[in-house]
């Protein structure tokens, strides 16, 4: 017996919130008798959660990058800034290095959000046991820098804080950095709600 | 059913696989062997190390907070701005939702998180369990993802570099006191708090 145990053979449910391992009663909206919290074997609802967050994610996503995320304002001159702008912007400022770390928390980590998730939930989907030890490693790292992403987001809201030299020089926000915003609180909504257990529930192929 | 401490039985949170549970030595950690998730790590410092650095980080967490962040230079015009500050101009410039999400996830939420901290382990000193211990450790449970100090920091900087190439930047108190709250933040990240569930009991009556 080499086989390592799943909770789900055993009768055992891990809670989620203070991680008591419990009996399965197989009562539906048993609690858990530590904390109280309503005990399921998997997030409810997990594929359909996660697609339909994901999804809203990706619709808002567009505006994010197709419109500009600030106005800087100087005497008479007015220069609209998108995401990518931006980037190229510092790059040319002679800052390639957070140029790079711009770009990665903007552009890469939402990118690779959509993929990670997109290719957890077909294969989910699918029952298939592939490379079942990169899904798991690939879902943990979108859950590492998910929040990263809000960068952009901090640093438009600190130039239009300090600049503010009337017709001199001023900084507005512009719709694309609310919808960022929105687009990264989605992302993050949808790794929480994708149940990392799917991957291994098709079949575990140890040893 | 009633599982008391230490709990005998431990389940991957990741992949559902479940292991006896072993004392753990200095520095150790538990690692899954079907997905390499952490299930366990030994704790270097105990509920009064834990308090003291909550209090460590509140303090650096005011001063993050009242202090000005990074002053702007114009023609001999001064500008700089605090947290709050920043809230605020995004609010006033029609970006209310930005606004909201910062207020949160910077000031709200990191504060909810040291307050609520402080209080469990101030009981779990004595190895009890406070008054509404159940709902603050649920509270802490769902708040986990949501505190950004540490991306604030990363955006003062870039903030820095952006506004070089106009104005004369000089970096105020308040940068010091967040680069202290990142460091605070990335230590207080190893600490497993839902072990407090298996370490405390109900006070006695
Ligand atoms: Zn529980
Ligand atoms: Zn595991």
């Amino acid at each position: 017996m080499n086989r390592l145990p799943r909770a789900a053979e055993l009768g055992l449910i891990r809670c989620h919130v203070c991680a008591l391992v419990c009996r399965d009663n197989q009562v539906a909206g048993a609690a858990c008798p530590r904390c109280g919290a309503r005990l399921h074997r998997r997030k409810s609802a997990s594929y359909s959660r996660t697609a339909a967050l994901l999804i809203a994610a990706f619709l808002l996503y567009i505006p994010a990058n197709l419109l500009p995320i600030m106005r800087t304002a100087s005497i008479g001159e007015m220069d609209d800034n998108t995401i990518i702008s931006g980037v190229v912007e510092l790059w040319v400022k002679g800052a390639p290095d957070l140029a790079v770390i711009v770009f990665t928390a903007s552009i890469m980590v939402p990118m690779l959000k959509f993929l990670v998730l997109g290719l957890l939930l077909v294969c989910g989907k699918c029952g298939s046991n592939w490379a079942q030890h990169q899904r798991a490693r690939l879902y943990r790292l979108v859950e590492f820098v998910g929040y990263w992403s809000m960068l952009d987001v901090f640093v438009v809201a600190l130039l239009t804080a300090l600049v503010r030299f009337g017709v001199f020089s001023s900084v507005e926000p512009l719709p694309g950095v609310v919808f960022f915003g929105l687009t990264v609180v989605l992302t993050m909504l949808a790794s929480m709600s994708f149940d990392p257990r799917l991957i291994w529930d098709c079949g575990c192929d140890d040893e | 059913m009633d599982t008391m401490s230490p709990a005998p039985l431990l389940i991957c949170e990741h992949c559902d696989t479940v292991y006896r549970r072993i004392p753990l030595a200095r520095g150790q950690v538990a690692c899954c062997a079907r997905c390499q998730f952490v299930l366990e790590r030994h704790h270097r410092l105990g509920a009064d190390g834990l308090l003291a650095l909550t209090a460590t980080a509140m303090v650096v967490f005011i001063q993050a907070n009242i202090w000005p962040i990074v002053t702007l230079g114009l023609n001999g015009q001064q500008s700089s701005a605090t947290l709050w500050g920043t809230i605020i101009a995004m609010w006033q410039q029609h970006a209310q939702v930005v606004s909201v999400l910062a207020a949160a996830t910077l000031f709200f939420f990191p504060l909810m998180k040291m307050l609520l901290f402080g209080w469990v382990f101030w009981f779990a000193r004595r190895g009890e369990r406070g008054p509404g211990f159940r709902g603050v450790m649920i509270v802490l449970h769902y708040l986990r993802p949501w505190t950004m100090s540490e991306v604030f920091m990363l955006g003062v900087l870039v903030a820095i570099v952006k506004a070089r190439a106009y104005f004369e930047v000089t970096a105020d108190p308040g940068v010091f006191a967040y680069a202290a709250l990142t460091v605070l933040i990335t230590v207080f990240a190893g600490v497993d708090f839902r072990q407090l569930w298996d370490v405390t009991a109900e006070r006695k009556p």
